[in-house]
């Protein structure tokens, strides 16, 4: 039996509440017992956490990792990644189909899940394959995966290649009550690009991801979502284009949900000028303009969620010419600094504002028991010293990854403490 | 003739890298294009053999294929009595899995003082100058830059018309995948040309208009107006898709033939970085007519390759022996 656990002296802040105060909180059992208890309902053999100057939010909850367990295992494992989770405050992850065997069967959801239980970090969700063998071409066996947990289905980093698939796949999810994840990008328009096609690109003299790329394949996502009436989240998406199209199609009522990348809102593609591989990330780091253009949607809801897009790759991978190193980063351990440091700091979003973004919403688009502090649900918090400025040091990551483009970089916004099931897993 | 003395130029300059001509300034490109000039004359125009860089080593990495830049490279080095070595990527190990950084470093630890790199993929010489400690220069990274063919375009206008400031100078063809033409693009720029850069759109974006230079689609319109022409090769094995309808088009619109020279003024010169596709980007007789400088360009290649190699060097002495240089 866990210990129960009190949190005090922190500011409670529950965007699922609308909470944002002083105040403390039990958890008994892996449940929240109660907010603001009295002295004497306190058990008297309770750990406590003094969470003095601190948030004291619902854990982060992350729509989209990479695990590269299996066949990856050194770019990351379901260890390594879980625990570099648990250091940048989530206590939920997606771990994306992306592996190889691929998570397309009823075995392959079962190895990740109890290897995530293993490693005791982070919760580990699975996200099956959308085709099988992430061919493009046949339906995976959604049914089956989604029974043995798999909690949604997608080919990402990946567009569902075809137009066909996607639609049926919708139409045949609603059944099962599960999202539907996809990556936009029209190949063809992408082929050879490691860049934000423009500008700076044409400068460099490296070939470009042009936004059309993009566009079009929210264009085809926004609609296919609209015929079927199914459950779709589009992301991470990166264009003004992309913006402007849920903006369109949300006011006209269609249920369709996206997510972009912290790097995306702090970075623009003048970094990708040094040419160096840990600002080579997919969807790519674009203008200025996009940037400040995804932020203010991110402010008004136009895009529901930040996910950290997390992407890892080993070091060996990462020394080569741009061409030949892969698209990732490892984002789980800065992903909510960054965001905080391109958001809060700037005055686009308060902190209850981003901690809905980074938890209470992903919960929901996911259809996870968690992004709430509410009592008798699941004792996940994050606990976040949100004046802490800090230094990035890849050194000190969790994360078998080292490749960031925030290296040296100042951020604001630190997690002290990340709790998952009323257990403390995490102090840094 | 005596060995010049170069002490003053090396003193103005500071860089230990020649990466692109972008971040050069017009004081930097003057400086590299004076020695040059010097160096040139001093070898009696590449003939004779100095011992300025003796007891130095310079090593020759291309990834790609080259003929032309590869030994211009070799006879600079040689002519200032520097060694040389060679690499290349079918023999090397990255053929093998090793990282292009790896291969670079481990010719580093046999003791060079230069590296000289051609690389298919933009920002490659970037990536050699944070890993490795000597000097790199870049001899042609993907369609970024080819500093050195720029520098030897200009030394080759300069040479010919005296200055550069004013001059109308157009590039023509195919600027999208060419390093030559980002080269010139700056170089030209910063020494006061006015820069036309000419090709079908598919080759040609208009982003050059937001970055300060004229576009035009049609040659015809703009030549009169031209004091140089430099043609630049369709790079077909750069192109994912071809993008002109047909060869037998793309002459028809855009290649220098004696028609056209009728309409250029007088006193043009023609150039091309080479190798040159006759009869698509240029025809025979205007190759090979009196307003062509193509060979003076291979021969002024060796001089500012010289000039680079010298310069660097001498910012390297200073750097290692704790005096003041970019690193």
């Amino acid at each position: 039996m866990k210990k129960p656990l009190l949190i005090e002296n922190g500011t409670l802040i529950d965007p699922s509440q609308n909470l944002n105060r002083g105040g403390r909180i039990m958890m008994v059992d892996g449940v929240f017992a109660a907010v603001d208890p009295s002295d004497g309902d306190i058990p008297q053999d309770c750990d406590v956490i003094d969470a003095g100057g601190c948030l004291v939010a619902p854990g982060l909850v992350d729509l989209g990792v990479e695990l590269r367990e299996p066949g990856f295992e050194e770019d990351e494992t379901i260890h390594s990644g879980s625990h570099a989770a648990l250091a940048g405050g989530y206590t939920s992850i997606l771990a994306a189909s992306s592996t190889d065997p691929v998570i397309d069967s009823h075995g392959a959801v079962e190895f990740v899940r109890q290897k995530a239980t293993a490693a005791r970090g982070a919760r580990v969700y699975v996200v099956g394959c959308l085709s099988k063998g992430r061919s493009g071409k046949q339906m995976a066996e959604l049914g089956l995966l989604s029974e043995a947990g798999a909690v949604a289905f997608s080919d990402a980093p990946r567009a569902a290649p075809s137009d066909a698939l996607l639609k049926r796949a919708l139409e045949y999810c609603r059944m099962l009550g599960r999202p539907i994840f996809d990556s936009p990008e029209v190949p063809e328009l992408a082929l050879g690009g490691v860049m934000h096609d423009g500008q700076v690109s044409l400068v460099l003299g490296l070939k470009g991801l042009p936004t059309e790329a993009e566009d079009l394949a929210v264009a085809r996502d926004v609609r296919l979502a609209e015929a079927t009436d199914g459950r779709l989240h589009v992301g991470p998406v990166s264009t003004m284009g992309a913006v402007d199209m849920f903006r369109r199609v949300k006011s006209r009522g269609v249920v369709v949900t996206a997510s972009v990348c912290p790097h995306n809102l702090m970075l623009s593609d003048a970094a990708m000028r040094s040419y160096e591989s840990r600002f080579k990330v997919h969807p790519p780091l674009r203008s200025p303009r996009h940037v400040a253009t995804l932020c203010q949607a991110v402010k008004d809801k136009t895009i529901d969620a930040i996910q950290s897009g997390h992407m890892p790759r080993s070091r060996e991978k990462m020394m080569n010419d741009l061409d030949q190193s892969p698209f990732g980063i490892s984002s789980l351990e800065t992903a909510l600094a960054t965001a905080a440091t391109a958001l809060v700091r700037t005055g686009t979003l308060d902190w209850i504002e981003l901690i809905d973004r980074m938890s209470t919403r992903p919960a929901q688009i996911a259809g996870l028991d968690a992004g709430t502090l509410g009592i008798g649900r699941p004792a996940d918090v994050t606990i976040i010293d949100p004046n802490a400025g800090w230094k990035v040091d890849p050194g000190q990551f969790r994360s078998t990854c080292i490749s960031t483009p925030f290296a040296g970089m100042e951020l604001i916004g630190r997690v002290r403490h990340t709790i998952v099931g009323g257990e403390l897993r995490f102090s840094g | 003739m005596n060995v010049p003395d170069l002490t003053s130029f090396a003193e103005r300059w500071d860089r230990r890298h020649l990466l692109d001509l972008e971040s050069l300034s017009a004081e930097e490109i003057t400086i590299l294009l004076d020695v040059a000039s010097r160096l040139k004359e001093a070898t009696e125009g590449c003939r004779r053999k100095l011992s300025l860089l003796s007891g130095k080593t310079c090593a020759n990495l291309f990834f790609e294929n080259s003929t032309r830049t590869r030994n211009s490279f070799s006879l600079a080095a040689k002519r200032l009595g520097a060694d040389t070595v060679e690499f290349g990527s079918s023999g090397s190990s990255t053929a093998k899995g090793e990282t292009f950084a790896d291969t670079a470093k481990t010719i580093e630890a046999m003791g060079v003082d230069w590296v000289v790199t051609r690389h298919g993929t933009p920002g490659t010489p970037n990536l050699l100058a944070r890993e490795l400690g000597c000097c790199v220069l870049n001899a042609g990274d993907g369609p970024h830059e080819h500093p050195t063919q720029g520098l030897l375009d200009l030394l080759t206008i300069r040479q010919h018309r005296g200055s550069l400031d004013g001059l109308t100078v157009a590039l023509v063809g195919d600027i999208a995948h060419s390093r030559t033409a980002r080269s010139n693009i700056w170089g030209l720029k910063r020494m006061g040309a006015h820069v036309i850069i000419c090709g079908p759109p598919t080759l040609v974006s208009p982003r050059w208009q937001e970055l300060g230079f004229e576009v035009a689609h049609h040659l015809d319109e703009i030549l009169p107006r031209c004091d140089v022409l430099n043609l630049l090769r369709i790079q077909f094995e750069r192109q994912h898709a071809r993008p002109f309808p047909s060869v037998r088009e793309y002459a028809a619109l855009y290649a220098m033939n004696a028609v056209r020279m009728r309409q250029a003024k007088e006193n043009i010169l023609i150039m091309a970085p080479g190798p040159i596709n006759r009869g698509v980007e240029i025809t025979p007789e205007v190759a090979d007519g009196p307003h062509s400088v193509i060979l003076e360009q291979v021969t002024n290649g060796i001089a500012v390759r010289m000039s680079a190699l010298y310069l660097l060097s001498a910012a390297d002495d200073r750097y290692r022996s704790g005096n003041q240089a970019s690193a």
